[in-house]
C-alpha cells in the first residue's frame, strides 16, 4: 500500500517532529514561565526573539542556521569538535530547523495558560509549607497542562509541515532529511510525479487531522482531570 | 501567644499595629479598608511590613532590626482564606493531604481521620472542589490548614462569602477547633454576631490602626466604640455558668456577676461556661421593680451612661453587676428621667435570647 520511499518520508517526518518537539518542551516551559511570571531587563527582546520565526521568511532562518551551525559556523564547529555532531545534511539538522520554526507556537499557549493560573492558589500552597519549586511542580504546572498540550500539538503539526528552513539548512537528502514536504516537493520536480505528490499530500493531511483529533480528545480528558 | 508590633505602608495609607494575644480566639474587627487583611497577610509572610517584629509562641517570624523575615512556608501559620482557594486539580483528599505530607510525623498536630471526623468530610473525600458548596469548601480549607500543623490559625473572613444558613452550619466547626484541638486562632471579621459567638479577645481596627483591644465583653460594652462596633446589632455580652435545669418548664438557670438569668433550656451540662449576647433592643427599663409581669429576668442596677443618637431611640448602659445595654425611645428616657446615676430595673425576656446568641463554651 505504501511504497518504501513513502514509508521512509513518513517515518522520517514523525521522527524529526517528535525529536524537535520533545527537545523544545522543557526550554519552552522555562521561557514561557520567564515571560509569564518574571520581570527582567531585556524581557521585550526575549519576547521578540521567540516570536521571530513567525515573521521571518523560513528560508532566511534556514540560512541563519547554516551560518551559525554549518561546519564552519561558530556553533557548528564547536559541536563538531567536541561532540562529533554534524547537523548539516543530517536528520538532526532537520529537527533543529523544525524546532526553531515551531518554538513560538509551543511557547505562546503555555505562556497564556500560565498567566491564567490563579496566583492565589500558589500563595495558599506556600502557606501550607511548600517551597516555590514544589509549588511550581504541584500547582502551576498541572494547571498549565492544557496550554502545554495545545503548544505541543501546534508545534508538532508545524514541524510536520516544515519546508523552507529545513531544505536550506539540512538540504534534501533521501532517508536523512527528506521529510514529507520535501518528498512532495521532490516528486513535483520529476515529470509525471503528480500521482506520487497527490498521495504524499493526502498523507500530510491525514497526519495533521489525526494529530488534531487526538489532541482535542486529550485536551477534554485533561480539563476534566484538573477540574476546570 | 502572638506578639505583633509593626508599621507598614499599604498603597498610600500607613498601617500601625501593636498587640499581644493570649491563647484562644482573637477577633480582628473593623470596617473594610481598616487594614485587617493586610495585617493578617503580614503575619503569614505574604506582605512585608516596613518595620517591626512578629513573634508566635516564642518563634520570631519577622524582625526588621535583626533582618529576620521567614518565608511563608517556614512560618507554620495556617491560613484559611475568604475564597477557600482549594486546588481544583486535586480531590478533596488530595487537598487535605497537601500540607500534611510536608510535616514531619512527630510534629503533626492532628491526624487525617480526626480532621475528617471533626469537619464531617468523610463523604466528600473523592470529590473535586468544583462541585462543592461554599460551606463544604470552607470546611475543607480549614481541614487542609490544620493538617499542615500550624502554630496558629489565621482566618480571613472565612464565612463572608456564605449565606446565613451556611454560616451557622460552619460556626460550630470553628468552635470545635479551639475546644477539641486547643489551637489558637486569629479571626478576621466584620460581623459582630460571629465575633461574640467565637472570640475571647477582640481587637478593633480602623484606618490602619488599632483602636481598642481586650476581652470581648469589655470592648462591646464601650460606648466610645459604638460607631465602630455597630449600632443596629448593639448588645452586651454576659459570661455565664450553667447552674441548673428546670425540666418541667424547659428552662435553664445561668449565673453571672449580676445574678441569675433564666433562658430556654440549653443542651449543656451544669457547670459549663457560656457567653451570651443580650441585644440592646431586647432590654427594657423600669424605675420600680415590676410586679405581675411575664418577664422572668429582672435585675436592679444603675445607669452608667446615656448615648447620643439622632434617631428616636437612645442606648443606655446599665450596671447590673455586669454592663448591659438597653435601647429605649427618647420619649421614655425623658419621661422616666433616665440619666447617669439613676437606679433602674432592667428586664430581659427569656425568649428574646435565642440559640443564635449563645457563644461557645468559654475557656476562661
Amino acid at each position: 500500500m505504501l511504497s518504501p520511499l513513502e514509508i521512509e518520508a513518513l517515518s522520517l517526518s514523525l521522527k524529526v517532529s517528535v525529536w524537535a518537539v520533545g527537545c523544545s518542551l522543557i526550554p519552552g516551559i522555562a521561557i514561557a514561565w520567564l515571560l509569564a511570571r518574571r520581570d527582567f531587563p531585556g524581557k521585550a527582546l526575549l519576547d521578540g526573539l521567540v516570536h521571530l520565526p513567525l515573521v521571518l521568511p523560513p528560508v532566511a532562518l534556514g540560512y541563519l542556521l547554516l551560518v551559525l551551525f554549518g561546519r564552519n559556523g561558530p556553533l557548528g564547529a564547536w559541536l563538531h569538535d567536541w561532540f562529533d555532531i554534524s547537523l548539516v545534511f543530517s536528520w538532526r539538522g532537520a529537527a533543529l530547523a523544525a524546532a526553531v520554526m515551531a518554538f513560538p507556537l509551543l511557547v505562546r499557549p503555555i505562556r497564556l495558560s500560565m498567566e491564567a493560573v490563579d496566583r492565589r492558589l500558589e500563595t495558599a500552597a506556600r502557606t501550607l509549607g511548600a517551597r516555590p519549586l514544589r509549588v511550581f511542580l504541584t500547582i502551576t504546572l498541572p494547571l498549565t497542562a492544557p496550554g502545554i498540550l495545545t503548544g505541543l500539538l501546534l508545534a508538532f503539526v508545524r514541524c510536520l509541515g516544515e519546508f523552507g528552513a529545513t531544505i536550506t539548512f539540512a538540504a534534501n537528502v533521501p532517508g536523512e532529511t527528506r521529510t514529507l514536504p520535501l518528498a512532495l516537493y521532490t516528486a513535483l520536480q520529476v515529470p509525471g510525479g503528480e500521482a506520487d505528490a497527490t498521495r504524499l499530500a493526502l498523507f500530510s493531511v491525514a497526519l495533521a487531522v489525526a494529530a488534531l483529533v487526538a489532541s482535542q480528545y486529550l485536551a477534554r480528558q485533561l480539563s476534566k482531570r484538573i477540574g476546570l | 501567644m502572638l506578639e505583633v508590633d509593626l508599621t507598614a505602608r499599604i498603597g498610600d495609607f500607613p498601617l500601625k499595629a501593636a498587640f499581644q494575644t493570649e491563647a484562644g480566639i482573637t477577633a480582628l474587627f473593623g470596617p473594610s479598608g481598616a487594614g485587617k487583611t493586610s495585617l493578617v497577610n503580614m503575619l503569614a509572610g505574604l506582605q512585608r511590613p516596613s518595620h517591626g517584629r512578629i513573634v508566635v509562641q516564642g518563634h520570631v517570624l519577622f524582625d526588621s532590626e535583626q533582618g529576620i523575615d521567614l518565608a511563608p512556608e517556614d512560618r507554620r501559620l495556617g491560613y484559611v482564606f475568604q475564597e477557600s482557594r482549594l486546588f481544583p486539580h486535586m480531590t478533596v483528599a488530595g487537598n487535605l493531604s497537601y500540607g500534611r505530607r510536608l510535616v514531619p510525623k512527630d510534629r503533626r498536630l492532628v491526624d487525617f481521620d480526626a480532621v475528617v471526623e471533626l469537619l464531617a468530610l468523610a463523604s466528600l473525600l473523592d470529590r473535586r472542589p468544583r462541585n462543592l458548596s461554599g460551606g463544604e469548601r470552607q470546611r475543607i480549607a480549614i481541614g487542609r490548614a490544620l493538617l499542615a500543623a500550624p502554630r496558629l490559625l489565621l482566618m480571613d473572613e472565612p464565612l463572608a462569602n456564605l449565606d446565613a444558613p451556611r454560616r451557622s452550619e460552619i460556626l460550630p466547626f470553628i468552635e470545635g477547633l479551639r475546644r477539641q484541638l486547643g489551637i489558637s486562632i486569629v479571626y478576621v471579621s466584620h460581623n459582630m454576631d460571629e465575633i461574640v459567638r467565637l472570640a475571647d479577645q477582640l481587637i478593633v481596627m480602623a484606618d490602619g490602626g488599632i483602636v481598642a483591644q481586650g476581652p470581648v465583653d469589655e470592648i462591646t460594652a464601650r460606648l466610645d466604640l459604638r460607631a465602630l462596633t455597630g449600632r443596629w446589632d448593639a448588645g452586651a455580652v454576659l459570661t455565664t455558668t450553667v447552674v441548673a435545669h428546670d425540666n418541667r418548664d424547659a428552662l435553664t438557670r445561668l449565673s453571672f456577676q449580676g445574678g441569675d438569668l433564666w433562658l430556654p433550656q440549653l443542651d449543656l451540662a451544669v457547670g459549663a461556661m457560656l457567653r451570651i449576647r443580650v441585644r440592646a433592643r431586647d432590654v427594657s427599663l423600669a424605675l420600680t421593680p415590676p410586679r405581675q409581669i411575664s418577664v422572668l429576668n429582672v435585675f436592679a442596677g444603675q445607669v452608667i451612661q446615656v448615648g447620643e443618637d439622632d434617631g428616636p431611640q437612645v442606648d443606655v448602659l446599665v450596671d447590673i453587676g455586669s454592663p448591659l445595654w438597653a435601647r429605649i425611645t427618647k420619649r421614655s428616657q425623658r419621661e422616666l428621667d433616665i440619666v447617669p446615676g439613676r437606679k433602674v430595673h432592667a428586664l430581659i425576656k427569656a425568649m428574646a435570647v435565642d440559640r443564635r446568641d449563645h457563644g461557645g463554651e468559654s475557656s476562661s
